[in-house]
């Protein structure tokens, strides 16, 4: 394990040695914030609504002490949301979706010789391949995060009023009542870091891929599972350090 | 001029590559011929700097690559075209943007119709100018490799290393690479290094052969001086082809020899009549 988190280290700098172009690693970016950013906007807006309002109808179903107002579901939905829920569940989602596009593509990559083509050309694969998908990746997760908090909201809004468990005033006085705007930065932070872990370890993964298909399949459910584990360590590290 | 000088490489203890010097001429077709598992692979990889060399030095034109400065080694690489075995192509270019590529990013000082003029030459060049706008996807094993080699010879490479170019084509389709390949050599003047096990390779573009038994170099000459050699590793492996030995077989037992024998389908295919349909 020390051995692996060494070559991850190596692999690491390896990236930011012999860069190419700001040009040519700045259009790559762009590509791949399409490609991990737009194309995640629908799996991340589906997930993110219904979790919003499952966790709404959930709370008004718990709560059914007459002295703890209706506005209580709505402060709640509203804290889990933006403290675990889309943060930490979007990510978990990403790196379902986009570590295992990431692992499969370098992998298949590595397998096909075409890393080994960039390699003879002179050119740095790692820099070329991978720091333009961590780049994008940090710059994708945290837009996506808001995405998601806004849409998770929303899903309990909507869930909340039209299952009658409260009315729609109750819900915004809810989402309104002592809000902690560092609680937004916390969750951003905690995005970000997200993404760094998973691009950078489905990259690892994708890119040392060795023998055929098989190999590459297992890379990808490999880089999954790192990378969810990943997330719910650093997960619990950040909020033990920052809040 | 590549001088490769007593490259040693092992894996876990097993010696792959045990000492070996060779020379690679410029605007020769050079041939590292030998089986399956003989060490070629791995001496080409360690010649492009895909993999480092235990023991041993190569020289690019006068300049030590190995252990060099990394400056030094980009330098080098740049010059450097490769055919892979597989073509290598990037799947989401098409065969105009994988062409494109390596003028873009090793060349930034030319313009945008400088390169569309390269890319245009060099895929004529390769008989894939309308084959541009393709996915590497859609076209064939052969085209992959023409699209390959142009991909190659598009930043005007010093030079052209090639992994098996034969391997999964048809004989006819292998000639016809064989020929793009020697006549690009000759054309440009470059240093090809080609690797194969194939006979008709040898004897079609041989112009250098070097013969690789068990990771180590047994023989070398030309296409001319190969069917002559008196190394029992080589005459195995040139004899262990079917259609050499069966040649044999023909030469020895016809009158006139195999000539007489090759000539004789060849007259008869050009004086024959053609037919309404053809």
């Amino acid at each position: 394990m020390v051995k692996t988190f060494g070559e991850f280290l190596i692999f690491m700098q390896s990236m930011l040695v012999r860069k190419e172009r700001f040009a040519v690693l700045w259009q790559r970016t762009l590509d791949e914030a399409i490609l991990i950013g737009i194309d995640s906007v629908f799996i991340v807006a589906i997930v993110s609504a219904f979790i919003g309002a499952v966790t709404c109808v959930q709370i008004a179903y718990n709560l059914i002490n007459p002295l703890i107002p209706k506005s209580t579901i709505g402060f709640m939905v509203r804290e889990m949301t933006i403290l675990e829920l889309a943060p930490t569940i979007t990510s978990i989602v990403l790196a379902g979706k986009v570590g295992s596009s990431i692992a499969g593509g370098l992998g298949t990559m590595r397998i096909t010789e075409q890393v080994s083509a960039l390699e003879v050309m002179g050119i740095n694969s790692a820099s070329y391949l991978v720091l333009p998908r961590i780049i994008a990746a940090m710059l994708m997760f945290p837009l996506l995060v808001i995405l998601a908090m806004v849409l998770s909201i929303t899903g309990g809004y909507l869930a909340g009023t039209l299952s009658g468990a409260m009315s729609a005033q109750e819900y915004v006085e809810g989402i309104r009542t002592d809000f902690v705007p560092y609680n937004i930065a916390f969750a951003l932070i905690k995005s970000v870091v997200f993404a760094f872990l998973v691009s950078a370890i489905s990259s690892f993964k994708g890119y040392y891929t060795e023998g055929g298909a098989l190999e590459v399949g297992a890379a990808s459910t490999g880089a999954v599972t790192n990378s969810i584990i990943a997330i719910l360590l650093a997960d619990y590290v950040l909020a033990a350090v920052l809040l | 001029m590549i001088e490769v000088h007593n490259i040693q490489k092992s894996f876990n203890g097993n010696p792959i590559l045990r000492g070996i010097s060779c020379t690679f001429e410029t605007g020769k077709c050079n041939l590292l011929l030998g089986g399956s598992g003989t060490g070629k692979s791995v001496l080409l990889q360690c010649i492009v700097g895909l993999m480092k060399p235990d023991i041993g030095s190569i020289t690019f034109d006068g300049t030590v690559f190995t252990n060099n400065k990394v400056d030094i080694k980009q330098e080098i690489r740049r010059k450097i075209g490769m055919l892979f075995q597989g073509g290598a192509l990037f799947d989401s270019m098409t065969v105009y943007e994988n062409t494109e590529f390596p003028l873009k990013m090793l060349t930034p000082e030319m313009t945008r119709e400088e390169r569309r003029d390269r890319v245009e030459f060099c895929l004529k060049r390769v008989g894939l100018e309308n084959a541009g706008n393709k996915m590497p996807s859609e076209i064939s094993g052969g085209m992959k490799k023409r699209v390959g080699i142009a991909r190659a010879i598009a930043p005007n490479c010093t030079y052209l290393f090639c992994d098996e170019p034969n391997s999964g084509l048809d004989p006819a389709t292998s000639i016809k690479i064989d020929e793009l390949i020697h006549e690009i050599t000759h054309e440009y003047g470059i240093t090809t290094v080609v690797i194969t096990h194939d006979m008709n390779s040898v004897v079609e573009i041989g112009d250098h052969i070097i013969f690789l038994h068990k990771g180590q170099k047994l023989w070398d000459g030309n296409k001319d001086e190969i069917l002559n050699t008196t190394v029992p590793e080589l005459k195995e492996f040139i004899f262990s082809s079917s259609l050499v030995r069966a040649a044999k077989k023909v030469d020895e037992e016809t009158e006139g020899g195999l000539a007489a024998v090759v000539e004789e389908p060849l007259k008869e295919t050009e004086e024959a009549p053609k037919t309404p349909n053809s």
